[in-house]
């Protein structure tokens, strides 16, 4: 066995530990591994380029950048960030539990891109959740903003991660199915997805109780007369 | 019909026009990144067909254009200041007018696309069906994006330009961190070409004592996790630990239930998803999206859901997959 090409993922190490450029890190590491596996410089190209070129949905999403970025002109993350300020009883651990239950579930039935970073979570979550933080302590500073929102990042992902799984006809299942299909092991695909329900359950519940923690680390940090406080009589989150 | 194709030919018109922009605001490195990637986009189809009939001249030269897009991201010249945030009160009184109608052209993307995915078999006209079988929810998404962006226009009155000059304001904003995915799919197919995974998957095999079956599961569930790590993907990291830990150790000699074994031990490697840099469109693309200021935010905010995660699903693995 030829054990050199794994400097490849050495190269990757050092250079994410080294905090070079991360899109050159991987090309380089690429090259590397291809070059110590014996791959001359014609067909480590096609190897790159084709692996690139079938690779294309990755960039998708930047089909929604026009409507998100005039949207965002026009005051969109304002009025998210104000539509949850006025809404009664919505609480930070209640907006994000929400959402997580909900994008789990639409993953279960296979609905992943209908959800994400770039379509929801920057235009809507991401600023309600900032504003379900402000009616606990208005005067939250830029490093607790800046927790609320990679939160809200976080819970999108727990969600589709969780979720995908146990759709039976895309993704995860579909590639154990295939693989064990390939080695002479033949299984039901609804076999496979049943074993994901538990640990689906168990991400939910893990997640919801640390949304909650964190609600309760902001209520905690407003009664601390060291914070930084407006003197406006807020009343307290329910 | 509307074929996935399009809607990829369609990414790379609006990559065109930002380029073209990128141009016109003398941003020469930008200009260069955004136009090779253009070009990968709108021949991309030739590139896969040519392959298919054995030319490989053009995925060479998509391979010359990945070093180029490299190295352009790692000269440092692909920062573009924000610009200032003057426009703070005009934001403010158009969110104030337009009130809860703004949320409907946004709400079109994911509500548009769930109703074409799930109205894909019945939306045609004979044999011609609007929207094809193969990727439907992609292109559906992609279809749903026009509408928003068309609604988007009617709503705010805006014009074309100005959603041009707003795509390119994100997407300068996003640079590089934009095409870590695909870099990185990419890296994961050379890792798997050039067998990667089998060294590490056979040195794993030569360390753990393999009589002990549940040191064997445990040795398991940290490979996939720890390669998944290393690749930023569990779905590579799948193949590469079943067929050199869970196909001879587990299934062969402790008779493990391969339906458990599978769907658990790939649920491991989706915590290992939440811890890594690798993983960059759900752990690096949301820091630029979100504006955070260290790289590695949000896998701060979720290992702490997958470390204990991980712990939970082990003990479902011990429970389960020895039954």
């Amino acid at each position: 066995m030829n054990y050199w090409p794994l400097l490849g993922v050495a190269v990757v190490v050092v250079g994410f530990v080294l905090r070079m450029n991360p899109a050159l890190v991987v090309v380089v590491a690429g090259i590397v591994s291809g070059l110590l596996a014996g791959l001359s410089i014609p067909d480590l190209l096609t190897l790159l380029g084709h692996s690139f070129v079938s690779e294309r949905v990755l960039l998708l999403f930047v089909l929604t950048l026009p409507a998100i970025g005039l949207l965002e002109r026009a005051g969109l993350r304002e009025h998210a960030h104000a539509f949850i300020t006025r809404l009664r009883g919505m609480t930070f651990a209640r907006l994000l539990i929400a959402y997580l239950g909900l994008r789990q579930i639409l993953s279960m039935f296979g609905l992943t891109s209908i959800a994400g970073h770039a379509q929801t979570v920057r235009p809507l979550l991401a600023p309600m959740a900032e504003a379900a933080a402000e009616k606990i302590d208005p005067g939250l500073d830029d490093q607790q903003h800046e927790r609320v929102r990679a939160m809200a990042a976080a819970t999108d992902n727990v969600g589709l991660f969780f979720g995908e799984d146990v759709f039976i006809a895309l993704g995860a299942v579909l590639l154990i199915h295939g693989f064990y299909a390939q080695h002479g092991i033949e299984l039901d695909p609804r076999h496979i997805a049943i074993w994901a329900l538990p640990t689906a359950i168990a991400a939910f519940v893990i997640h919801a109780v640390r949304i909650v923690w964190l609600q309760r680390r902001l209520t905690k940090r407003r009664g601390n007369p060291h914070a930084h406080v407006d003197g406006r009589d807020q009343r307290p989150a329910p | 019909m509307i074929r996935i194709e399009y809607i990829n030919w369609l990414v790379g018109a609006l990559l065109t026009v930002v380029a073209l922009l990128d141009v016109r605001a003398r941003r020469p490195a930008h200009a260069a990144f955004w136009g090779i990637l253009a070009a990968c986009f709108l021949g991309g189809d030739a590139v896969e067909t040519a392959m298919q009939h054995g030319n490989h001249l053009p995925a060479q030269l998509v391979g010359v254009g990945v070093i180029a897009l490299a190295l352009l991201a790692g000269s440092g010249k692909l920062i573009r200041r924000p610009e200032l945030e003057a426009d703070g009160t005009s934001r403010r009184a158009s969110a104030k007018r337009l009130g809860n109608w703004l949320f409907a052209p946004a709400l079109i993307i994911p509500l548009g696309t769930l109703a074409l995915a799930m109205l894909q078999p019945w939306l045609h006209w004979g044999d011609v069906f609007l929207i094809a079988k193969h990727r439907a929810t992609l292109i559906a998404l992609g279809v749903a994006c026009v509408g928003a962006a068309v609604a988007a226009l009617a709503l705010t009155r805006a014009s074309v330009s100005a959603a041009a000059l707003e795509t390119s304001r994100l997407l300068d904003a996003l640079s590089w961190a934009a095409l870590l995915p695909m870099l990185l799919a990419t890296l994961g197919g050379v890792f798997a070409a050039t067998g990667v995974g089998e060294a590490i998957a056979h040195l794993t095999a030569a360390a753990i004592p393999v009589d002990s079956r549940t040191a064997c599961l445990f040795a398991y569930a940290v490979g996939m996790v720890a390669f998944t790590v290393i690749m930023g993907n569990a779905f590579a990291a799948f193949p590469v630990m079943t067929a050199g830990i869970g196909l001879p150790l587990l299934i062969g000699m402790h008779h493990a239930n391969p339906a458990a074994l599978g769907a658990l031990g790939m649920l491991s490697g989706y915590c290992g998803t939440l811890l890594t840099p690798m993983a960059a469109n759900f752990n690096i693309v949301p820091v630029a999206l979100l504006e955070l200021p260290g790289p590695n935010d949000v896998i701060r905010a979720q290992w702490p859901t997958a470390a204990i995660l991980f712990v939970a699903n082990f003990g479902l693995m011990v429970l389960f997959v020895f039954r």
